[in-house]
């Protein structure tokens, strides 16, 4: 299962995902910069990330409480998720994410 | 030499469970403590991040809020009497002339210790801050991430950005005092109090408040005194608003701090200590928890827990050079339990 990440500067890594993981876990494990300070509790925002147009479908809709939570993110657009709130699935191979500021800065 | 200067045993910088639990491995060897924490109340990320979030790995207690460990903590502690100091950042480390050290916060408290245990975990919790060009030169004059005095904001113009509590009760706090207050926030949601939202929703019908949904999007002053917030909104495009001051919202984040500077041995940001006492490179001073790095490191509070009690060994033959440690048990030892007050 691949994710690809479009880190600060533009550039796309590749990595490898696993089901059952966090998109935060993901990203962190590929050792790409994410802060995601409250480790994956969605008690921060600190994991912001914008979903490709393409995967919004797929990566599924904002919970209330990830709602609540996002209202600390910076930047936030209507694709603006939190990647500890992401699981991730088959049906999620080869989705498209980009790092928001506030996950990394 | 100033009066008030505070003497102690130990400082500890951060009053996280870490921290917490430190006071009472130190102080049944009789050791005294003070701690320093930016935030107004222990507990650290538990406090802030996980009040109400469950914990499940905590040795025999199969699950507990981050706010339930840190109360528990506290009255753990409580019969060693640490003294605290909230709301301070731990700015400037020097050693004095007798090797001890002088710990100095932001806000002027100066303590003298033997012995500086750094277990500030992830660094300061400070304001979380707008990506705007040019902020920090308003930072002075206009932009503020808390009300210190309100009547600063007398007849002001006010942007407040943020939808959670603090947003909100300033907004409505600032209100009658204030000029103008503009609410921009993303969205017509709110994570703050309803109550707060509705009375935030009465004084826009009232013309007596703003509201915008909108982003902020840069903004416009002379030498460091704001003149215009700009926004960008989903359905009316970009705008402006006339403002003299803008109070971002935002919650907080981690940054290590003026820790960086103590002239600390860092690795990426962490403290390298040895796996025996948890000193760092420069004796008498130790980290424990989450700032930490050593091989095996994991970050867990209970591995905190255990690093705090070996720390406590070595800061003994600091602070009570010539003196024997004998290792004792709380179960069985008269003296240990004299300590906690059970005798």
């Amino acid at each position: 299962m691949k994710v690809l990440v479009t880190d600060l500067d533009g550039k796309v890594h590749e990595i490898e995902g696993k089901s059952g993981w966090t998109l935060m876990e993901v990203i962190r494990d590929a050792g790409l910069p994410i802060k995601a300070e409250c480790g994956g509790a969605c008690a921060c925002a600190t994991c912001h990330v914008y979903v490709d147009d393409d995967w919004m479908d797929a990566s599924g809709e904002r919970s209330e409480e990830e709602e609540d939570m996002i209202d600390l993110a910076l930047e936030v657009e209507d694709t603006s998720r939190l990647s500890c709130q992401i699981e991730m699935s088959d049906s999620l191979d080869g989705l498209k994410v980009r790092l928001a500021r506030d996950a990394v800065l | 030499m100033s009066a008030n200067i505070h003497e102690t045993d130990v400082v500890i910088i951060g009053a996280g469970p870490v921290g917490l639990f430190a006071v009472f491995e130190l102080g049944l060897l009789g050791l005294k403590t003070h701690l320093v924490d930016i935030l107004d109340r222990p507990g650290g990320q538990c406090a802030e991040l996980y009040p109400e979030k469950p914990i499940y790995d905590i040795p025999a207690i199969p699950v507990c809020t981050g706010q339930e460990l840190t109360d528990k903590l506290m009255e753990q502690i409580a019969p060693f009497e640490p003294v605290f100091h909230y709301q301070e950042m731990a700015e400037k480390l020097e050693r004095l002339p007798d090797d001890r050290w002088r710990l100095t916060t932001d806000q002027g408290v100066v303590i003298d210790a033997t012995v500086v245990v750094v277990a500030a975990g992830g660094g300061s919790f400070v304001p979380k801050k707008p990506h705007l060009a040019g902020l920090e030169t308003y930072e002075d004059s206009s932009v503020h991430y808390a009300v210190r005095k309100m009547d600063a904001f007398r007849d002001k113009k006010i942007v407040i950005a943020g939808g959670g509590d603090s947003a909100l009760d300033w907004a409505l706090n600032l209100q009658p005092l204030a000029k103008r207050v503009t609410l921009v926030h993303h969205r017509d949601g709110f994570r703050a109090a309803p109550a707060s939202v509705e009375r935030m929703r009465g004084l826009v019908a009232e013309g007596a408040m703003d509201f915008e949904i909108a982003q902020l999007v840069s903004l416009d002053g002379v030498d460091g005194k704001l003149g215009k917030v700009n926004i960008k909104s989903k359905t009316e495009g970009e705008g402006s608003i006339e403002a003299d001051a803008l109070l971002p919202f935002f919650g907080l984040t981690m940054k290590l701090g003026p820790i960086a500077d103590f002239g600390l041995n860092l690795h990426e940001n962490l403290i390298p200590v040895d796996t025996e006492k948890f000193e760092s490179s420069t004796p008498t001073i130790f980290a424990i928890g989450d700032i930490n790095t050593y091989p095996g490191k994991l970050k867990l509070i209970l591995s905190g827990f255990h690093e705090g009690a070996l720390m406590a060994q070595a800061a003994f033959a600091y602070c009570r050079p010539g003196e024997r440690l004998r290792f004792q048990y709380t179960t069985s030892s008269s003296d240990l339990q004299k300590k906690l007050g059970v005798r």
